[in-house]
């Protein structure tokens, strides 16, 4: 079980490396309490699930005609915001240039960029997904451990 | 539930506008560990609901989200500060933009702080303060 300790920080480590993830999700970390102990999971299960209708929202306006750039801006600002809330740092980034797109009323730009964000998106929750899985199995045997 | 030196701390009442369900539950645990009454809503439009209310206890401070769908938190700052029943109360923005035209216009036209999200522990506890200090309380 001390391996999947290591193999947690490790991954963890990792996300931060290779730019995943800034200080924000530490931070986020940080306010996990006795009162609130799967804070952070609980964060992060909430910006996918916003995330995913985001991505539905962004999907429904990028097929109108004439395109509206100001609302594909606003459906993206709030995808910025909450990834920057839990410190999805890829994902932040890829909605700062679709929004660089939209100023410039850059449609294929646009469709370019919105590939990537989902694309982040998807490997910030493939990751954080078995992190957290990781997670939960050595808590879970800590708890079996001290119950012994 | 106040501790014996703090009496009358409940009594203080934040109100928190935000239409992120993200940053209202990080606003919400940044919150718990003050000792005011804490309200939480994702609209402006409840906000006044809830502002106009007979029934609402006495709001001692706002923190609102500049960036919302409809009406947006300097649309709340402007209602509030034109209300001569609300205008008293410090209104808070909170925005992920750093922009500094938005800034100058929401402090010129009465808000008390403009912050900047991510919002941490610190940021807060300077609110707490202010929001003491104008209710005389230690």
């Amino acid at each position: 079980m001390e391996y999947s300790r290591r193999q947690l920080n490790n991954i963890k480590a990792n996300l931060f490396e290779q730019g995943y993830l800034d200080d924000q999700f530490h931070q986020i970390e940080e306010l996990q309490d006795d009162a609130s102990p799967n804070f952070l999971q609980e964060v992060v299960t909430l910006f996918f699930r916003d995330t995913t209708r985001l991505i539905d929202t962004t999907e429904q306006a990028l097929k109108k005609s004439p395109q509206d750039f100001r609302r594909l801006d606003s459906i993206m600002h709030q995808f910025k915001g909450s990834s920057s809330s839990i410190g999805a740092l890829r994902v932040k980034n890829e909605c700062s240039i679709f929004r660089d797109h939209c100023n410039q009323g850059n449609i294929e730009g646009c469709l370019k960029s919105f590939q990537k964000v989902k694309k982040e998106l998807a490997i910030l929750r493939q990751k954080l997904e078995a992190y957290f899985k990781l997670l939960n199995q050595s808590e879970s045997v800590a708890v079996k451990k001290a119950d012994r | 539930m106040s501790a014996a030196s703090t009496v009358g701390f409940g009594d203080l009442h934040i109100l928190a506008v935000d239409d992120s369900s993200v940053d209202r539950k990080l606003i919400e645990r940044l919150l718990r560990s003050s000792p005011f009454r804490v309200t939480i809503v994702d609209s402006v439009k409840k906000a006044l609901e809830l502002l106009g209310s007979l029934h609402t206890p006495k709001v001692d401070m706002i923190i609102t989200d500049y960036s919302m769908p409809e009406m947006t938190g300097y649309d709340l700052l402007k209602r509030v500060k034109a209300c001569s029943a609300l205008r008293e109360i410090p209104v808070v923005i909170v925005s992920s933009d750093n922009i500094p035209q938005r800034i100058t216009r929401c402090l010129e036209d009465g808000a008390e702080e403009f912050l900047l999200k991510p919002l941490r522990q610190p940021d807060l506890s300077r609110l707490y303060n202010l929001m003491l200090r104008n209710n005389n309380r230690h």
